[in-house]
């Protein structure tokens, strides 16, 4: 892999001239780079990791399993892309196993999520049955520690 | 009254205590320190391993293990070191120690005796010398300099022998500089040391950690060296297992069946739960290896490119996870700059002068912490800088 994309996907945040140093490239090289996998769409965007519970902001999130039958002109893809058009849904996947389709979805409050289900999501002709599940509390994120602190156990100094 | 002075022995008086004690009380008091101090790598021991040491345990498998160490671990360091150091040892040429540590300890101890010299190139590595004064020698540094990109010099090994060198340290990859020795260098230093009677420890515990497209060369390796050479390893480094204390040496088998003999009595055995988790990381851990080294890299790159951004001169390490700016510019002694990047910014740097006097007017830092943690020193150690500056501008006007 692209070193720059697993700097990147560590932390969006580094300059280009910190990336530049990291990578022993020339930061024009860097912007190039960026640009060009910005450009193509490989990098779809840059967004912070934020522990909700920390904020006064109302959060919270679901996991929802779908079953789809697919109908003549309603295969997966076209349910995907409906649901995914929503904009109470985070994320969506097609899967293996159990269920078709995941999602996850959040609003402010447990009958904000109840509602889209039982509004939105259920509704919809191709979706057998839904199966969702509130997140209670949030220990890792895209490889971040949310609610867990990761201690450095290592004394200060050593030789 | 005991006369605790007089129940001490005159060797274990004579060795001064590490001039960074104060300092490291100091960084271990204060509740907030963000340290750069450290010489181990932050990666946990991969997985594999740590999962062979719980399945040894389930096993029940809790007793000693032979002196010198299992065979199978043996066997698995020599085929290791086949693979990727080109060297080549029998089981009986090896042994396996408590961290690198022990190695260093038990091979100054099977050959010196009082009033031999032990020539040892400096800034280095903190044990050679203490270890090598308990036994009687005399200590002979050699400086190594920033112009040489910190390599010791044929030349200045020349200058150092005397009829009483005995033993040669030969610490490359090198803690705290980042030098390394490359095959003409090292042909060179051969060169030197093949008509002499002098025996060579080669302290390889960062071969793995060599960067760019300059894979570390053994001396052991070298035509001729093998046998005047024990070289020390060690698994701490390579596969960030320094809890686990293990270590082994190869060489010479007169030698090291000495180095066993005074390990048997001192020691017995490398601990066994270590030593099982050893040959899994051995057998199946290149690729971590490898996946380590190269955040090591892109640390050290980045960290080399913001120092130099924030007016600290450094060389680019070659070797290890340290690297060793100068902090010459600031005016202060690398103890002063330590302490008060301490106290001012809460950052803690080791002073360049725990690695020999020659190591005065540079700092170590090591870059064992991810990108994040780098750039929030990074950060404080500008803001210090600046300060100093600034300060230094107003003495001027006043
Ligand atoms: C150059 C060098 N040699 C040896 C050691 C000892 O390592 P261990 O005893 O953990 O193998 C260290 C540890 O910092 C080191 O830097």
């Amino acid at each position: 892999m692209d070193q720059l994309l697993s700097l990147l996907t560590e932390d969006a945040r580094l300059t280009n001239a910190e990336l530049a140093s990291a990578l022993s490239i020339s930061e024009d090289e860097v912007a190039a780079r960026i640009a060009d996998y910005e450009a193509r769409g490989v990098i779809k965007g840059y967004k912070a990791i934020v522990d909700w519970d920390k904020t006064d902001r109302d959060y919270v999130n679901a996991r929802i399993e779908i079953k789809v039958i697919p109908k003549k002109g309603m295969g997966f893809e076209e349910i995907a892309s409906i649901i995914s058009r929503f904009e109470e849904v985070e994320s969506v996947y097609l899967m293996s196993g159990t269920c078709d389709i995941a999602l996850t979805v959040s609003g402010k409050s447990f009958k904000d999520v109840a509602m889209f289900v039982a509004r939105r999501l259920s509704p919809l002709e191709s979706v057998q049955s839904t199966s969702t599940s509130f997140v209670l509390r949030t220990y890792k994120e895209l490889g971040v520690f949310v609610a867990l602190d990761e201690e450095d156990e290592r004394e200060v100094a050593s030789l | 009254m005991m006369d605790y002075n007089s129940i001490l022995s005159r060797q274990v008086q004579e060795i001064k205590p590490s001039g960074i004690r104060r300092f490291f009380e100091l960084a271990a008091e204060m509740e907030d320190v963000i340290s750069l101090g450290v010489g181990e790598p932050d990666f946990k021991t991969p997985w594999a391993i740590r999962q062979a040491g719980i399945t040894s345990l389930e096993r029940g498998r809790t007793h000693y293990s032979p002196n010198a160490g299992f065979q199978e671990l043996k066997r698995e360091i020599c085929r290791y070191l086949e693979r990727r150091m080109d060297l080549h040892y029998t089981p009986e040429e090896t042994m396996v120690t408590v961290g690198g540590s022990e190695g260093i300890d038990m091979l100054i101890r099977a050959i010196i005796s009082p009033g031999d010299e032990v020539l040892i190139p400096e800034p280095c590595y903190v044990s050679y010398d203490p270890i090598a004064r308990l036994t009687g020698a005399k200590v002979v540094p050699i400086r190594t300099r920033f112009e040489d990109d910190f390599r010791l010099t044929a030349d200045a090994l020349r200058a150092a022998i005397t009829e009483k060198s005995k033993l040669l340290i030969f610490p490359f990859p090198n803690n705290p500089t980042g030098g390394i020795m490359e095959r003409e260098d090292l042909e060179e230093i051969a060169e030197v040391l093949r008509d002499t009677n002098i025996f060579v420890l080669s302290d390889e515990i960062y071969a793995e950690l060599t960067y760019g497209d300059k894979k570390h060369v053994s001396i052991a390796s070298i035509p001729g060296m093998k046998e005047r050479t024990v070289v020390i390893n060690g698994f701490s480094k390579t596969y960030a297992m320094t809890g686990w204390r293990l270590g082994y040496a190869v060489g010479p088998q007169p030698i090291i069946q000495q180095m066993i003999k005074i390990h048997q009595f001192a020691i017995m055995c490398a601990p066994t739960t270590s030593q099982l988790a050893a040959v899994e990381a051995l057998r199946s851990c290149d690729d971590e290896i490898e996946a380590m080294r190269d955040e090591y890299d892109m640390r050290g790159k980045y960290l080399v490119g913001e120092l130099n951004r924030i007016g600290l001169d450094c060389f680019e390490p070659q070797g290890a996870f340290y690297v060793f700016p100068s902090i010459r510019s600031t005016g202060l002694s690398s103890d002063e700059f330590c302490e008060r990047l301490l106290r001012e910014e809460h950052v803690a740097v080791i002073p360049g002068s725990a690695f020999g006097e020659c190591g005065e007017g540079h700092v170590r830092i090591s870059y064992c912490y991810s990108l994040k943690h780098l750039k929030i020193a990074v950060g404080k150690m500008e803001a210090f800088l600046k300060k100093l500056k600034e300060e230094k501008h107003e003495a001027a006007e006043s």
